[in-house]
């Protein structure tokens, strides 16, 4: 052989350095791929464990009673139809709380972002109160608003206030300075700018305030409910308690969780309607 | 203006109101000892050096200069974006409003949160124009930049050079007198560049509008412009003002490959070059 390139001796070898992913996919593969089996796999392999522990005497059944046991109470309280009348309750407070609480927080958050006097005067207004512990003013809170509804529901606007106006402000104030530029070159009313720049320039965070703002609501509707309530999650589950029923104190936490999963998987679906343009991540 | 292939110029700073002839078209944009100064902490920064400047109807005025020197500055004194500190700037008008200008943002200026479509159609909705009449208008410059077929793509699913053509339809959409453009392809790798460049040639051909261009490259502003102004090195004054001979319509490539217009290319690096140079040893000196 007189050419080169055909001489054994001289040949290079290839390694593959690149190739497309995942060339024989496994069922574990296919399973673990799909979005929602992973969201729900992390909670059914707790409760899994909790069972086994239980049904091997590890923990204390009085303290923590298994999911079973806990499944079986649910079946019978869902067919009296009690626990559906205090979720109903929780939940319509949480619904209110939340416009309450988020509508002026976004048009605010809005504001501030666009007009910086506004931001300078209200901003430690903001900062002065947001540490607060929401739980500690909850006695001022019915101190003022009373022992009904109205507490309860601006429990949760407070919670859900927060969240939302620091957010949207931080959205506004994250938006590139050539996107307003562009708006105030073509002459946009400060509504037009509003509507078409300043919103959905910030609804990335405006989204995560809510989503804040939701989390912490739930939590706060639970301990408004505890005090001189006589409907609501958090009023069952403080009544389990004093009347010593943990079964029920357990299914009024499972309750408020499985509703704090489907807020924030409604969140991230309106999130993924409200932002399409950041779709993929 | 005699002979096609002797480029005039004026240099210093006193523009060119003076040589015009009678024929020539009246003048449409107008300088007027305009400063700008910034302040940087509690010192004054000049952006603008005093500017007297004409720019007549119909003209493609290009506008290069050192980095620094000020020209985006004087595009956004013109597009309302900024104020000037002394002076003023003059605009003809033709109706009782002043006349409408629309600005190619330098760098990525296009909402990311609206399709190609909502994008080139925003000044458009901003003025309350009838939806029928949008739709046209829209509809023709995504034709005329070739992006009707991605009119209901988001900005992040486009590349580089099909986001500075929403850019430049969304300016062209609104129907302006007087257009602004900021550097609009120094993003763009050269074949897009080009392209580009005969695009919107073709575009202002039909239309002559009065454009203000911005672009640090001298082949670009040959290729294109009328008359060149060359900015010193900050801060920005006028060095030089120089026509541009080639008739029009033009072929970016046919007139790259002519005599004079490397000759016009090379006279015009020898304004900037010094100014380039200075530009340099002033952010030395500095930083
Ligand atoms: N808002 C501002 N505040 C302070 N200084 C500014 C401001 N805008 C611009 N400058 C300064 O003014 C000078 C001119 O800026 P300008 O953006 O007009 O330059 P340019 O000629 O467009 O440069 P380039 O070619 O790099 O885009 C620069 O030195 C810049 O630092
Ligand atoms: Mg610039």
């Amino acid at each position: 052989m007189t050419l080169a390139t055909h001489d054994n001796t001289t040949q290079a070898t290839f390694v593959t350095v690149a190739e497309p992913k995942r060339t024989r996919r496994s069922f574990a593969d296919g399973v673990f791929a799909d979005e929602h089996v992973m969201m729900v796999l992390s909670p059914v392999a707790l409760l899994l464990i909790w069972e086994i522990a239980g049904r091997l005497g590890l923990i204390d059944l009085r303290f923590f009673p298994m999911p079973s046991q806990i499944f079986t109470e649910l079946v019978g309280v869902m067919s009296s139809g009690e626990l559906w009348l205090n979720t109903t309750a929780s939940l319509q407070r949480l619904a209110i709380g939340f416009v309450l609480g988020g509508a002026p927080a976004l048009a605010l958050g809005i504001l501030m972002g666009l007009v910086r006097p506004l931001r300078l005067f209200v901003d430690p207004l903001v900062a002065a109160t947001y540490p607060v512990p929401k739980s500690a003013i909850l006695p001022l809170i019915l101190l003022v608003f009373g022992l009904g509804e109205a507490s309860k529901v601006v429990m949760v606007a407070i919670g859900v206030f927060y969240p939302v106006i620091i957010n949207t402000t931080a959205g506004v104030l994250a938006i590139n300075r050539t996107y307003l530029d562009v708006g105030k070159h073509f002459r946009a009313t400060p509504w037009q700018t509003f509507r078409t720049i300043a919103l959905p320039g910030a609804m990335p965070f405006i989204m995560t305030g809510f989503k804040l703002g939701a989390g912490l609501g739930l939590i706060l509707i639970a301990i408004a409910e505890m005090i001189g309530a006589k409907r609501g999650l958090g009023y069952m589950i403080w009544n389990a308690w004093e009347i010593l029923q943990v079964e029920m104190m357990y299914i009024g936490i499972l309750v408020i969780a499985v509703i704090g999963f489907i807020v924030t998987i409604l969140l991230n679906q309106l999130e993924r309607w409200m932002v399409p343009w950041q779709s993929g991540r | 203006m005699s002979s096609v292939l002797a480029f005039q110029s004026s240099d210093g700073t006193a523009g060119s109101a003076g040589r015009r002839a009678a024929a020539d078209p009246p003048i449409r944009i107008r300088f007027v000892g305009t400063r700008k100064t910034f302040m940087i902490g509690s010192k004054p920064f000049v952006a603008l050096e005093e500017l007297n400047l004409d720019v007549a109807e119909g003209t493609f005025f290009c506008i290069v200069g050192p980095s620094g020197c000020g020209k985006t500055t004087l595009l956004r004194i013109l597009a309302g974006l900024e104020s000037p500190s002394e002076g003023r700037v003059e605009c003809s008008r033709t109706g009782k409003e002043p006349p409408r200008m629309s600005m190619v943002f330098q760098g990525d200026s296009i909402f990311p949160w609206m399709s190609v479509w909502d994008n080139a159609a925003y000044a458009l909705r901003l003025r309350g124009v009838a939806h029928a009449a949008i739709k046209e208008t829209v509809d023709y410059y995504l034709d005329r930049t070739g992006l009707r077929r991605f009119a209901d793509y988001y900005p992040h699913q486009l590349s580089g050079g099909m986001k500075q053509r929403v850019s430049i339809a969304r300016a062209f959409a609104n129907d302006p007198e007087i257009l602004l453009m900021d550097e609009p392809f120094s993003a763009l790798d050269e074949q897009n560049k080009t392209l580009l460049q005969e695009e919107l040639l073709r575009i202002w051909e039909e239309t002559r509008k009065t454009v203000l261009f911005i672009t640090h490259s001298v082949d670009e502003a040959v290729t294109l412009g009328d008359r060149i102004m060359v900015m010193t090195a900050h801060p920005g004054r006028v060095k030089a003002i120089i026509d541009v001979p080639f008739e029009r319509p033009r072929s970016v490539l046919e007139l790259r490959a002519e005599r004079s217009y490397g000759e016009l290319v090379y006279r015009i690096w020898g304004h900037l070059r010094d100014e380039v140079q200075q530009a340099r040893d002033q952010q030395q000196s500095n930083g």
